[in-house]
C-alpha cells in the first residue's frame, strides 16, 4: 500500500506571539517550527499502516526551502521519501495549494492508495486542502477521522460525534483528515533520524495558479485580562472565600 | 496583596540557582531588609537553572574555581540534594588520553580522589561503551548530581525565615537610577523601590539589566543542544533519577547521562550559536522556557552520530527517541569565567553572572563574605569583574571571545593558550618596531606584548651549548628557546622590552601619603624620588596585589601595576579613596608608555642618550627621576623585575616610538637585544625567585608564607594589618620555595618540561599537605638559562622546605626527581643584587 502524508510548517508557539510590521504574517524571529498536531498523527498513522500492510509512506508538503526540516523530522519518524513543493515564502491559500498537490501526485509514478491529511493546519485552520484535493482528484473523502483501519482493501474511519462515533467504510484510493488522538505520535528516535539524513527529498518547483482568497491583515484578538484576584493570604482569606462561595451558591 | 516595599536595602534581582544562593548567605551573614524579584513565576523563573543538566565534575585546572565547586558540592550536600554517581571522562585519542593525564595531576593538586581507567575499567563502571572507540578514562567518584532548583527553593525560604528576605514572583525590572555613581532605586512591574544594593543574578539577561544603570556585565548568551533519548532498554530497570557514572566524551566534547530510564545527550561541540539578550522571548512568547531556544537539529546532527558510536548498544534502536531537545541558553564570558563583584561604573551595583551550577552555592557565599567583610576566604580576583576593562565590556570583544570559547568548554586548553579572535585592540607604541623585530606577541589585559622576537634566532647559535630545546610538542606548544637566549643576551649585554602594558596610577592631594600608608604595607613614608616595592593586603591579611609605589612629591605617588591586574588594582584604590576628596587617582595608563632597559651595558647605553647623570651615586637603585632623553621628558624608574642593572622608562605614549628608535639605535654598539615578556615575566624572574600575582601569590597564602614580610613593621595602621602581625607571630604552615628539576628523563627517554599546575610529591611519591590542609603543587615552572636549571616554585611545609630536600613532581603520569633549591625568597641567581644594585 502506498500512502501519502500531506504537512505544513508552522510556527511552534507560546502562549503569546507578535505580528510582522506589514500584519501579514505573525514574527517567527526566535520561535521554532514544526507540523501541525494533526498532521504529526497524519504521518504517524502512515507509517502504521505501512508497517502493517507493507508498501511505502511519503511525506509532501507545500512551503519554503526550510520546510525540508519538516521533510526530515517525518523522515526520521519512519516515512520513506518526501516531496517538497518550493514557495518563494509566502503563504499559499488553500486552493492554490491542493491544486499544487493535485498536479503533484498526477505527475507521480507512484499511485497512492490513501492519501493522509490533518484534519486543519495549526496557524491558519482551513479545514479546505484534503477536501479540494479529493474533489479534484474525484476521490472519496472523510475528515474528522479519530480511528482508521484498513480492511479487505477498504478503510474504515471512525468520527467521533456527541452520541458516540459515526463509522464509514471508503474504497480506495481515498482522501482521510485525521484529527489528534487517533494515535499516540512517536518522537523521532536517533536511529530513525541519522537514516533520514539519507532519505531522498524530492524538490519540485510549483507553477502558482492564482489564489482565491486575498488575506487583506492579521489581527491580534484583544487580550482577555486575568480576572483572577487574591483574595488575601492564609487564614485571613478565610471570609472573602465563604463570602465568595456564598455568592456562586456552593455552600 | 502583599505590599511592594517602597524601600529596602538590598535587591536581588533573580531568582535562580545564584541569587537564591546569595540571599542566604547575605541573610547568614547578617544582612535584613533585602527583596528578591524575578519576572518569571517560582520556583522555576525560566532561566538557566531550569534546564541545566545539574552535574558537577569537580576536577578543574584552576584552583580558585576546583574551590568554588568544592563548596558548592559540600552545600548541596548539606541540603540533601546532591547525589553522588561517579563520572568519567573518556579518552578517543592519545591526545586526550594526555590530557587525562594531566587531569590526574590536577586532582591530585586540588585533593580530589581521581583515577585514571584503560578501556576495560571504562566498561566495568559503564558497560556499555563501544570498547573498540575508547582507550580509557578519567574516573571521579565524587561526580554527583544536584537539584538546582530544589537548592534555590530552599535557601530563599531560609533567607524568608531568618526574616531577611521578602520574595516577589513576576515582577520585572523596568529601570534602575542612579544618583551620584551609586544606585539609588530599581522601577519594576509592581512600583519603585529606593535601595542601597542591587545584586544582578540575572543569567543570560545579566547584561540588560545591568545597562539599565549604565554599567556592562561582559557575558553572550550561548545556546548549549542538549536532547533527552529513551527509553533506553538498559535503564528500564532504573529506580531512580542516576544510578551510572555520568559520561563525559571529551574527545568529541559531549556527555551522556543517565535520566531515569533516559539518556541526557549534551553538546559542546557544534558551532557556536549567540543569541543578544534582547532576542531572548518572554515567558510568554516563549514555547518551553524562555532559555530553552528552539532546537536546531542541523547543528546536532553529527554529535548524534557520535552518541551512536560511542554507545551503540544502547541507542541504535529504533525505540530509544529524542524526546525532548532544546538550544538551552548559558552565559559565556571573554575568558569564560564567571563576572563577580561590584561593577566599577556604578557603586552598590553588583555583579553575580555567568555562574554554572556547580559553582552557585559557592559563589554566594563568596559574594555574600565579599559584600560584608570586603574579604571572601576563596580569592575572588579570578572572578572579579573588574578584571574586564572597558573594551573586554564591549559586545564586539565578548561575543568574539565566547564564540572563540564555546568549543574549549571540554577541550585541552594549554597554560600558554592564546585567543585568536579580538586582538590588536590594545597595541604599544613601540609596536611597528617590535612588529619589524619579528615580535610573537601573547595579548594581556588586551595588550599585544612581544612574548619574543624571532629577529633573535640568530642568538641560538650564539649560545647553543647553553640552550636546550624541548622535545615534547605540548611543552614546546607556546614557547620558543628564542626566550632562552634573549635571556642570555640580557645577561650579558643588555634588552629592551616593551612593558606599556603595565597599568600607572598617579594619587595625588593633600592626603595622599595617609591615603597609601593605609593601603600598602611597606612604610610610604620616604623621601621624594623614592620607589618601594610592596604588597597591598586585604582586611584578613591574605595578600590583594604586590607593586610599585614611588613617591613623586610630598603630595604625590605613581603606582605602577601588571596590566593584567591592573583592572582589580585600581578598583581597589579607586574603592579606598577618602570620601572628603583629598586625594585624587588618575589613571595615566594610556597617557604613558613603558619601556624596561636593563643588563649590565644598560648604563653605559642609557649615559649616551642622555645627558643627565645616571652614576649610581646620582640615581641609585630603587629610586625615580626625570631624564632627558633628546627631546622626550622621560620618568625613570630605577627597579628590575629580571635581576639586572637598568630601569623602566615611562614616556608619553605620543613619543613612545621615538624613544624606541633613540635607545635602539643607540644600543646597536652595546649589543643591545630587543626581549620578550618570556624573559621578564618567566626566566629572569624565576631566577630571582620573584613571586607573581596569580601565580605564586593568593589571598590563600598570607605574606609570611609567600616570604615577602619586611623586617620591620611600620608604626601607621594599613589595611590587613592586624592579620599580617598575627601571621608574623605564628610559624608559617609553608613557605614559598624554589625547586630545581634534577632528571627531566621520561620512561620512554624524552626529556620532560613541566608546565602548569603539577603536583609536587614526597620522594615516595605522597602527597604533601601542610597545616593548614593545603596541598603543595607547582605555582610557576621556567628554564633558568643562567643557572642551567629547570625551575619550580611551590609552597611547602616546614618540614619539607630544606634546601637540598629530595623531592618529585608528577607530569603526565610520571614523576620526576626535583630538589629544594632556595627556601623562602633568597634568589638562585646573584643572590647578593650585586648585578641589580651595581
Amino acid at each position: 500500500m502506498n500512502i501519502l502524508a500531506c504537512i505544513k510548517r508552522v510556527a511552534d508557539i507560546g502562549a503569546k506571539f507578535d505580528l510582522t510590521e506589514d500584519r501579514q504574517a505573525i514574527s517567527t524571529k526566535n520561535l521554532g517550527f514544526t507540523i501541525s498536531p494533526h498532521e504529526e498523527c497524519a504521518v504517524e498513522e502512515a507509517v502504521r499502516l505501512v508497517e502493517a500492510a507493507g508498501g511505502s509512506a511519503t511525506v509532501l508538503t507545500l512551503g519554503p526551502d526550510k520546510a525540508e526540516e519538516q521533510l526530515r523530522d517525518s523522515l526520521a519518524r519512519g516515512i520513506d521519501r518526501s516531496i517538497l513543493l518550493q514557495t518563494e515564502g509566502k503563504e499559499w491559500d488553500p486552493g492554490e495549494t491542493a491544486r499544487a498537490i493535485v498536479d503533484a501526485v498526477q505527475n507521480e509514478e507512484t499511485a497512492y492508495d490513501l492519501f493522509l491529511f490533518g484534519n486543519e493546519s495549526a496557524d491558519t485552520g482551513d479545514f479546505q486542502v484534503g477536501v479540494r484535493v479529493a474533489h479534484a482528484l474525484n476521490l472519496p473523502c472523510v475528515t474528522g477521522i479519530k480511528s482508521l483501519h484498513i480492511e479487505d482493501g477498504k478503510a474504515v474511519a471512525k468520527r467521533e460525534v456527541d452520541e458516540g462515533w459515526e463509522v464509514y467504510e471508503i474504497a480506495l484510493p481515498a482522501v482521510v483528515a485525521v484529527k489528534e488522538g487517533v494515535n499516540l505520535p512517536r518522537y523521532p528516535s536517533l536511529r530513525g533520524t541519522m537514516k533520514a539524513k539519507k532519505k531522498p527529498v524530492d524538490r519540485q518547483t510549483p507553477q502558482r495558479t492564482g489564489a482565491d482568497l486575498q488575506m487583506q491583515e492579521l489581527r491580534l484578538p484583544p487580550e482577555i485580562k486575568k480576572e483572577a484576584e487574591i483574595l488575601g493570604e492564609g487564614p485571613a482569606a478565610a471570609p472573602k472565600i465563604v463570602e465568595v462561595l456564598k455568592s456562586l451558591e456552593v455552600i | 496583596m502583599r505590599k511592594f516595599p517602597d524601600q529596602a536595602k538590598v535587591i536581588i534581582i533573580g531568582a535562580g540557582i545564584v541569587g537564591n544562593s546569595v540571599a542566604y548567605h547575605l541573610a547568614k551573614k547578617g544582612w535584613k531588609d533585602m527583596v528578591m524579584v524575578d519576572k518569571g513565576p517560582l520556583p522555576n523563573p525560566g532561566g538557566s537553572t531550569g534546564h541545566a543538566s545539574n552535574f558537577i565534575f569537580p576536577v578543574d585546572h584552576g584552583k580558585a574555581m576546583t574551590q568554588v565547586t568544592l563548596d558548592s558540592q559540600e552545600q548541596y550536600k548539606a541540603m540533601e540534594v546532591n547525589r553522588e554517581c561517579g563520572g568519567i571522562e573518556l579518552a578517543q585519542t592519545e591526545e586526550r588520553m594526555e590530557e587525562l593525564k594531566r587531569r590526574v595531576a590536577s586532582a591530585k593538586c586540588w585533593g580530589i580522589e581521581a583515577e585514571l581507567l584503560d578501556a576495560d575499567g571504562v566498561l566495568k563502571l559503564f558497560p556499555w561503551v563501544d570498547k573498540e572507540k575508547i582507550l580509557g578514562g578519567f574516573y571521579t567518584p565524587s561526580v554527583s548530581v544536584v537539584d538546582s532548583l530544589r537548592a534555590g527553593t530552599i535557601m530563599r525560604e531560609k533567607a524568608q525565615e531568618m526574616g531577611a528576605l521578602e520574595v516577589f514572583a513576576n515582577t520585572e525590572v523596568l529601570d534602575i537610577e542612579v544618583e551620584d555613581g551609586r544606585v539609588k532605586s530599581v522601577k519594576t512591574t509592581r512600583g519603585e523601590i529606593g535601595i542601597e544594593y542591587v545584586i544582578v543574578c540575572c543569567g543570560v539577561w545579566s547584561p540588560r539589566i545591568a545597562e539599565m544603570a549604565g554599567a556592562s556585565i561582559p557575558l553572550a548568551p550561548v545556546a548549549h543542544q542538549m536532547i533527552d533519548a529513551g527509553p533506553v532498554p538498559q535503564f528500564a530497570e532504573a529506580k531512580g533519577e542516576i544510578e551510572y557514572p555520568i559520561l563525559r566524551d571529551m574527545s568529541t566534547l559531549m556527555y551522556e547521562r543517565q535520566a531515569a530510564a533516559n539518556l541526557e545527550i549534551g553538546s559542546y561541540a557544534h558551532r557556536p550559536i549567540l543569541y543578544d539578550p534582547d532576542e531572548i522571548p518572554s515567558i510568554d512568547e516563549a514555547k518551553l522556557s524562555p532559555t530553552e531556544m528552539p532546537f536546531t537539529r542541523e547543528d546536532f546532527d553529527p554529535q548524534l552520530e557520535d552518541a551512536l558510536d560511542l554507545l551503540p548498544e544502547m541507542l541504535d534502536h529504533d525505540s530509544v527517541e529524542i524526546q525532548y531537545a532544546i538550544n538551552g541558553l548559558i552565559s559565556l564570558t571573554p575568558d569564560a569565567g564567571p563576572v563577580v563583584g561590584e561593577c566599577p561604573e556604578v557603586k552598590g551595583l553588583w555583579s553575580v553572572a555567568a555562574v554554572w551550577i556547580k559553582e552557585g552555592p559557592g559563589i554566594g557565599r563568596m559574594v555574600a563574605e565579599w559584600m560584608t567583610d570586603g574579604v571572601s576566604e576563596i580569592d575572588p580576583n579570578e572572578v572579579d569583574i573588574a578584571r574586564f576593562y572597558p573594551y573586554a565590556r564591549t559586545k564586539s570583544h565578548v561575543w568574539a571571545r565566547a564564540s572563540e570559547g564555546f568549543n574549549k568548554t571540554y577541550g585541552i586548553v594549554h597554560p600558554g593558550e592564546q585567543w585568536l579572535s579580538s586582538r590588536n585592540v590594545r597595541l604599544s607604541p613601540f609596536h611597528a618596531r617590535t612588529q619589524q623585530l619579528g615580535a610573537v606577541y601573547f595579548e594581556t589585559a588586551g595588550w599585544e606584548r612581544p612574548h619574543w622576537y624571532e629577529s633573535n634566532k640568530k642568538l641560538l647559535e650564539e649560545y647553543k651549548d647553553r640552550i636546550n630545546d624541548r622535545p615534547n610538542e605540548w611543552d614546546a606548544r607556546w614557547w620558543s628557546p628564542i626566550i632562552n637566549a634573549e635571556h642570555l643576551a640580557m645577561r650579558d649585554r643588555a634588552a629592551m622590552i616593551d612593558l606599556s602594558a603595565l597599568a600607572v596610577f598617579d594619587i595625588s592631594g593633600p592626603g595622599a601619603l595617609d591615603y597609601i600608608q593605609k593601603m600598602a604595607v611597606s612604610q610610604m613614608d620616604v623621601p621624594a624620588g623614592k620607589a618601594v616595592y610592596t604588597l597591598l593586603l586585604n582586611p584578613h591579611g591574605g595578600i590583594r596585589s604586590d607593586l610599585m609605589i614611588s613617591r613623586l612629591a610630598e603630595d604625590r605617588f605613581r603606582v605602577t601595576t601588571g596590566g593584567g591586574h591592573g583592572g582589580v588594582d585600581k578598583k581597589w584604590f579607586c574603592d579606598n579613596l577618602p570620601q572628603d576628596g583629598s586625594v585624587q587617582l588618575c589613571d595615566q595608563t594610556s597617557a604613558l608608555c613603558t619601556l624596561g632597559l636593563w643588563g649590565p651595558s644598560a648604563r653605559d647605553l642609557l649615559a649616551s642618550v642622555t645627558d643627565d647623570d645616571v652614576s649610581d651615586a646620582a640615581f641609585p637603585f630603587a629610586s625615580a627621576r626625570r631624564l632627558r632623553i633628546n627631546e622626550i621628558e622621560v620618568w625613570a624608574l630605577r627597579i628590575s623585575y629580571v635581576g639586572e642593572l637598568g630601569w623602566e622608562i615611562y614616556a608619553p605614549f605620543e613619543q613612545g616610538q621615538r624613544l624606541w628608535d633613540i635607545l635602539w639605535e643607540a644600543g646597536q654598539q652595546f649589543g643591545v637585544v630587543p626581549a620578550g615578556i618570556g624573559v621578564y615575566g618567566t626566566t629572569a624572574r624565576m631566577e630571582k625567585s620573584y613571586r607573581l600575582y596569580g601565580n605564586d601569590l593568593d589571598n590563600e597564602y598570607n605574606p609570611v608564607e609567600a616570604s615577602m614580610a619586611k623586617p620591620k613593621v611600620k608604626a601607621q595602621d594599613f589595611i590587613g594589618k592586624e592579620a599580617y602581625l598575627k601571621a608574623r607571630e605564628e610559624e608559617p604552615a609553608a613557605v614559598l620555595c624554589t625547586l630545581s628539576v634534577d632528571d627531566h628523563t621520561s620512561f620512554s627517554g624524552e626529556k620532560r618540561y613541566m608546565i602548569g599546575h603539577v603536583p609536587v610529591l614526597t620522594a615516595d611519591g605522597a602527597p604533601i599537605i601542610d597545616k593548614k590542609g593545603r596541598r603543595s603543587y607547582v605555582t610557576s615552572s621556567g628554564a633558568g638559562p643562567s643557572l642551567g636549571k629547570f625551575l619550580l616554585m611551590a609552597y611547602l611545609p616546614p618540614e619539607h622546605a630544606r634546601v637540598g630536600n629530595k623531592l618529585q613532581v608528577e607530569y603526565f603520569a610520571e614523576s620526576y626527581p626535583v630538589n629544594v633549591a632556595a627556601v623562602g625568597s633568597t634568589p638562585l641567581f646573584d643572590p647578593e643584587n650585586g648585578r641589580m644594585k651595581g
